[in-house]
């Protein structure tokens, strides 16, 4: 598969007559990681919505590219990976049928069972991969989002505070992932923790 | 803008004037008489006004449905304050058509509402006035405001064929043109006015489109102003 | 078209709705209760067909207004409208939703069928074959124009009391269509005669659809 690559270029964003941010320019390629900080208010979130297509900038663009060829976002819907407090997984079903259900919305090719208990051990929900999502705490819920995001080895992986609801075990596994997706292509994290902030090779500071 | 004001109360004026001192005869001997349609005798005066505010009734939703659409490609606010404003004017002519309309259908007719495929119409057509300014007070946020009432508003304007042509098989109509009418199928303005009264009825009908176009720019001077009053104070 | 991903889609409606009976139950609760209050209403009458014709549409315009709109507020709710919007296109969404929204609108028109035919010795349907194909015809239609207003009511405020203002307008000629053709069943009117109706009902079923397809992208991605 062709590598992916991202570029942002003079990104700007209003929301009810107020300009959050403007003049945002990066360049993503394979193995580099963007890090987005910032206080509160100041469009952290909004940043990441914008490189995922989730929401759409007011001004400037973003730019997506498999190899040479310019893509549109919707072409590559399924190769991105997206962990955030705003993205939730359905209540009423359990961790395999969330998988199995996401996964199949977002691509033609649906995990296998055995791939799909590799990634609940992974991040350590096995034993409850059976219970319905609606009784799981806040952070089993996290840990489930990491294994809905990376069950499909996205080219792109956007973390918005990666480690939020998370003990010292469930931030080593987010650490995991990360170090993974370094390899594999781009990392995009939203987040003010100082240790986190060091994961990007290139920092936006909003 | 200066001019299209000049015009507006020059046209109207006229046409308020001589639309309602001019004298009626059957056989309209000299430039200065109306000839008399069978029916309708001096009620007909009202044609000069119901039928010009009907009309800019329709302009008006047709404007708003077009700046709508500007927004959604563009994504530029001022659109949306354009399309509202001709929203708010149009809602307010849809008003007047339905009083003035209302008013003849009682003398005419014999009752205020008979229901008429143009009355549904008209009716229906303030219903959507309303669930649009409904839909725009339910939403905080102006971005989503516009593209949503813009959205709302052209939904609404896919069912104007079926208003034309769907609609008077269901339900008779007693709208001149309507079928079944006495006349035919030919508009009032082909079959019975005359000179003078035809010339009356086009002034009339140039004079509120223009009241329509002043007042929409007036509306939207207001709105770009509070816009940027609004900018300057945050 | 991504056909598969819209199949899950459905899919992962279909089970959730079941599991949950969210909409469902409400929808029939709905109906049983609208179609009492007009059994009381009109039960020391002989209630003309035009009258019956007219308050069947009646009872299934308010009970869809009840719970068509749970397609994307639920979503909404629960805070998936993102995920949905990050995982596929729009029009994978939209067509899933219509589908779902569609099967929810011929459940409810049955069901209203079923209770009026019970209830009403008047409801006798005459036409079987302009009935059924009003009521096919007029539940679809019923749900190309609601789909996509769900989603507009899901991005406001006050949702419930402010998803039939908005529908009701847009609904106007398929409701006084309806009405007419359900009459004519009634009445006993061939299906020769009813096919001006039934031309309209198709008509505006292409109209909605493909006006609504081509609106949604305005809709879902802000």
């Amino acid at each position: 598969m062709m590598t992916l690559a991202v570029q942002a270029k003079n990104l700007q964003k209003d929301f009810n007559r107020r300009t959050i941010f403007k003049g945002i320019s990066f360049e993503l390629g394979e193995q580099r990681s963007l890090v987005v900080t910032g206080k509160n208010g100041s469009g952290k979130s909004t940043l990441v919505k914008i490189v995922a297509g989730l929401l759409s900038a007011t001004k400037g663009s973003v730019e997506y590219r498999t190899g040479n060829t310019n893509v549109s976002i919707d072409d590559i819907r399924d190769r991105i990976g997206f962990v955030s407090p705003y993205l939730n997984l359905y209540d009423e079903f359990d961790a395999v049928e969330n998988i199995k259900v996401l996964s199949s919305i977002r691509s033609s090719s649906v995990p296998t069972d055995s791939a799909i208990q590799t990634m609940l051990e992974r991040v350590g929900i096995a034993a409850r991969a059976r219970n319905l999502v609606r009784t799981y705490s806040s952070g089993m819920k996290q840990r489930l989002k990491y294994a809905v995001a990376a069950i499909h080895k996205p080219d792109l992986l956007i973390l918005d505070e990666p480690t939020a609801n998370l003990d010292e075990e469930g931030a080593a596994v987010v650490r995991s992932f990360v170090r993974e997706q370094e390899e594999r292509g781009i990392l995009v994290v939203a987040t003010n923790d100082p240790a986190e902030i060091r994961w990007g090779k290139i920092i936006v500071r909003l | 803008m200066k001019i299209v004001r000049a015009g507006v109360i020059i046209l109207i004026t006229v046409a308020i004037v001589l639309g309602v001192s001019i004298p009626m005869v059957p056989k309209p001997q000299s430039f200065f008489e109306y000839p008399i349609i069978p029916g309708l005798e001096e009620k007909a005066r009202n044609i000069f006004f119901h039928v010009p505010v009907a009309w800019t009734t329709v302009v008006a939703f047709l404007v708003s449905l077009w700046y709508g659409y500007r927004y959604l490609r563009t994504r530029d606010i001022q659109y949306d304050l354009k399309s509202s404003a001709s929203a708010e004017l149009g809602f307010v002519f849809c008003f007047l058509a339905t009083i003035t309309g209302a008013l003849w259908a009682k003398f005419n007719w014999g009752s205020f509402w008979n229901w008429d495929p143009r009355e549904t119409s008209i009716f229906v057509l303030l219903l959507i006035y309303g669930a649009y300014f409904a839909l725009r007070s339910a939403i905080d946020v102006e971005e989503t405001r516009a593209r949503l009432s813009a959205v709302y508003s052209i939904l609404a304007g896919l069912t104007v064929p079926f208003f034309i042509f769907a609609l008077p098989r269901l339900v008779g109509g007693l709208h001149p043109g309507s079928a079944g009418d006495a006349s035919g199928q030919t508009p009032v303005a082909q079959l019975h006015m005359r000179g003078l009264m035809l010339l009356n009825f086009f002034l009339s009908m140039i004079g509120f489109n223009l009241l329509f176009v002043w007042l929409l720019n007036l509306r939207v001077r207001i709105a770009r102003l509070e816009y940027h009053h609004s900018l300057q104070s945050m | 078209m991504k056909f598969q991903s819209t199949y899950a889609l459905v899919m992962k409606d279909v089970r959730s709705e079941l599991r949950t009976r969210y909409a469902l139950n409400a929808l029939l609760m709905f109906v049983v209760t609208s179609v009492t209050t007009v059994l009381f209403a009109l039960r020391s009458d002989n209630p003309s067909a035009q009258l019956l014709a007219g308050m069947f549409w009646v009872v299934v315009f308010f009970t869809a207004m009840s719970g068509l709109s749970r397609i994307f507020v639920s979503e909404e709710e629960r805070g998936t409208t993102l995920t949905l919007r990050l995982l596929t296109i729009p029009s994978v969404v939209f067509v899933g939703k219509l589908v779902v929204n569609c099967l929810l609108t011929l459940t409810l028109t049955a069901a209203v069928s079923v209770l009026y035919v019970w209830a009403f010795p008047g409801f006798a349907i005459v036409s079987w074959d302009v009935f059924i194909a009003t009521v096919f015809l007029g539940s679809l239609g019923f749900a190309s124009a609601s789909t996509i207003l769900a989603a507009i009511i899901a991005k406001a405020n006050v949702r419930g009391s402010l998803y039939p203002v908005l529908a009701f307008p847009v609904l106007v000629p398929l409701l006084m269509t309806v009405m007419n053709a359900t009459a004519r069943a009634l009445e006993g009117e061939t299906i020769a005669l009813a096919f001006g109706d039934l031309q309209v009902l198709v008509g505006y079923l292409l109209v909605m659809t493909a006006g609504s397809f081509l609106l949604f992208d305005y809709v879902w991605v802000e």
